[in-house]
């Protein structure tokens, strides 16, 4: 048996890591770094789009806010205040980002002491190149239901983008860059969708390669953002909610 | 990293919505119907070659509450084998780790939308009568359905009527496993208030039927089943669902109170729909046998039980029930009349 053969009847979705939650407030350093590394990745750059946008922060600004606010979730301990059974993580979140700007001056204080906790390194030249993309327009006055749909559609935008990421990082580790370049070209890119029949005449291979490849890749892109998700979430139900949420699997 | 275009994320979130059949002996053609757990899939059964319909779970999981609660559905499904309920075929785990079960792929209509197409009170009293019994075949076999509604009954194109959506079923016996907690966005299911829950705390002590979680729709769901009053939930529940669902068959609204176009049903119907419906379980049918015997009295023009008559009422059913005789008997009398008043003129 391959290692990319499925096995029928397992559960294929082990949680493999704690719930970042969980971790941060572990007595094992390592794990902590861990969970906060997991936090940054899936929230620094909606976190920045959110404050350049909802609070009409320069780029630099937004960018110290931005490295500020995660300080601050370390000092003030702020996600073990955090209740899954009130809220969902993101939406408390973004409710300590509008405390946190809200609050500058204090906050500009709080970085200058918060020496002992290292300097992220997050491309700031890469999300203000996406927030160009946005759909907003940065000279009307974005409403408040706006704002937090924004929030939360870049929320997504990160986890999946992770996700890909995980995914192409996989395909390689697999020698499937094949895979990934179908995946790549069927469902990531921007242009009218290719048939398999065009994809199978671009790579020529057969179709029922593409559709292997495809199911393949779409199943593994599912499990890792499922994970990742799961991951973030404080409780089972909130995993749920969200998952519903993220993927618009609520009920039509 | 690579940006994601929005258009991106609806394809992501497309490629991850369809489930993954490899391996199975199903191919997908369509997706038919999204509900509180998870999407309802026509598939191919490739080996016996006819379709069936797939529920698969969003979340992939064998172990969570939502996975456990299709598993029992499918369970409870396979003990039921009866013309009116809809049958199941298989259940397992999909590739990519979602709990799904095959079932009969019923093409028809749902009874709200079915009976808009049904004029006749009889006719529409005659589904009623199939629901009764395939509900009443449940209560025997132990199982409530406890979500008896107009949308999760479906009338195929020969007139087959099915009882769906086994979700909130509730074992009366054998049941060896806790139920779960969790919610069905499908069933309108609420929390109940705070200042109800002191009033009910034995009925929390029950974490087999909802941990206090209110499971049912509103409109069809019975008093106890909307306070979460667990500890009482019987087939008298799943009687008052008839009761309000066969007050809809005759109005066009479960509880009989919409004005403008609703129907107002003669007084022994009424009867019977209050009697199913009343509010304490004790004043209610106390079998599903018992209402559908009621109707059928209805329906052959006997007394019903629900209903005491008047002199003047029991004229107008004898009437109704005898009408062919009595008119022939009024005509012969009536020609007898005319011919000794013109031979004796």
């Amino acid at each position: 048996m391959s290692r990319d053969e499925v096995h029928l009847g397992g559960d294929r979705f082990p949680p493999t890591r704690r719930s970042v939650i969980d971790a941060v407030a572990s007595i094992d350093a390592e794990e902590r770094e861990r969970a906060f590394e997991a936090l940054c990745a899936a929230y620094w750059k909606p976190i920045y789009k959110y404050i350049r946008l909802r609070w009409n922060r320069q780029a630099d600004e937004a960018q110290d806010l931005t490295q500020g606010f995660f300080v601050e979730i370390i000092e003030r301990e702020l996600l073990e205040e955090f209740d899954a059974k009130k809220s969902r993580l993101r939406t408390y979140l973004r409710i300590c980002v509008d405390s946190f700007v809200s609050n500058e001056v204090k906050a500009s204080r709080r970085q200058k002491r918060g020496g002992n906790v290292p300097h992220l390194a997050l491309d700031f030249a890469g999300a203000e190149e996406e927030l160009g993309r946005t759909v907003i327009d940065p000279s009307a006055i974005p409403s408040a239901e706006s704002l937090e749909e924004f929030f939360e559609k870049e929320w997504v935008r990160s986890l999946f983008g992770l996700a890909v990421e995980e995914l192409r990082q996989l395909c390689i580790a697999r020698d499937r860059d094949r895979t990934f370049r179908l995946f790549e070209a069927y469902d990531l890119e921007d242009s009218e969708k290719v048939s398999y029949e065009q994809l199978s005449k671009g790579f020529a291979i057969p179709v029922t390669d593409v559709t292997n490849a495809l199911a393949w890749a779409r199943r593994e892109f599912r499990r890792i953002a499922l994970e990742r998700l799961h991951e973030l979430c404080g409780s089972e139900e909130e995993f749920q909610r969200e998952a519903r949420a993220t993927f618009g699997w609520e009920p039509k | 990293m690579k940006f994601l275009s929005d258009k991106a994320l609806d394809r992501l979130r497309d490629a991850a919505d369809i489930p993954d059949l490899t391996g199975t002996r199903y191919r997908l053609i369509e997706r038919v119907a999204r509900g509180g757990m998870g999407v309802v899939y026509v598939a191919e059964d490739e080996k016996l070659q006819r379709r069936v319909a797939l529920k698969v779970l969003d979340v992939p999981g064998t172990d969570g509450d939502l996975a456990k609660r299709l598993t029992r559905e499918a369970l409870v499904l396979a003990r039921l084998e009866h013309p009116g309920i809809v049958p199941v075929h298989d259940v397992g785990t999909l590739a990519d780790g979602r709990v799904f079960y095959a079932m009969k792929f019923v093409q028809g209509q749902r009874l709200d939308q079915y009976i808009e197409a049904v004029a006749s009170i009889p006719d529409r009293m005659r589904i009623f009568l199939r629901i009764c019994d395939a509900v009443a075949f449940a209560h025997a076999r132990g199982v409530l359905h406890r979500d008896l509604k107009p949308a999760n009954i479906m009338v195929g194109p020969f007139g087959e009527v099915l009882v769906m959506d086994w979700g909130l079923a509730k074992l009366l016996r054998g049941e060896t496993q806790s139920e779960s907690r969790v919610v069905d966005p499908d069933a309108t299911i609420f929390e109940r208030p705070e200042a109800s829950r002191e009033v009910s705390a034995a009925a929390e002590t029950s974490a087999a039927t909802g941990h206090g979680t209110v499971m049912g729709t509103p409109g069809y769901m019975s008093p106890e089943q909307a306070r979460g009053d667990v500890e009482h939930i019987d087939a008298r529940s799943d009687i008052f669902s008839l009761g309000a669902l066969l007050r809809f068959l005759l109005t066009g609204d479960s509880k009989g109170t919409a004005s403008g176009e609703t129907r107002r049903p003669d007084k022994a119907l009424e009867a019977i729909c209050s009697k199913a419906a009343a509010p304490a379980p004790g004043n209610r049918y106390i079998s599903v046998q018992e209402l559908a015997l009621d109707v059928s009295r209805y329906l052959d023009g006997f007394a019903v039980a629900a209903h005491s008559e008047s002199f003047f009422e029991k004229l107008m059913r004898f009437y109704r029930r005898y009408r062919f005789f009595i008119l022939l008997i009024a005509a012969y009398l009536l020609m007898r009349v005319l011919v000794l008043f013109f031979m004796h003129r």
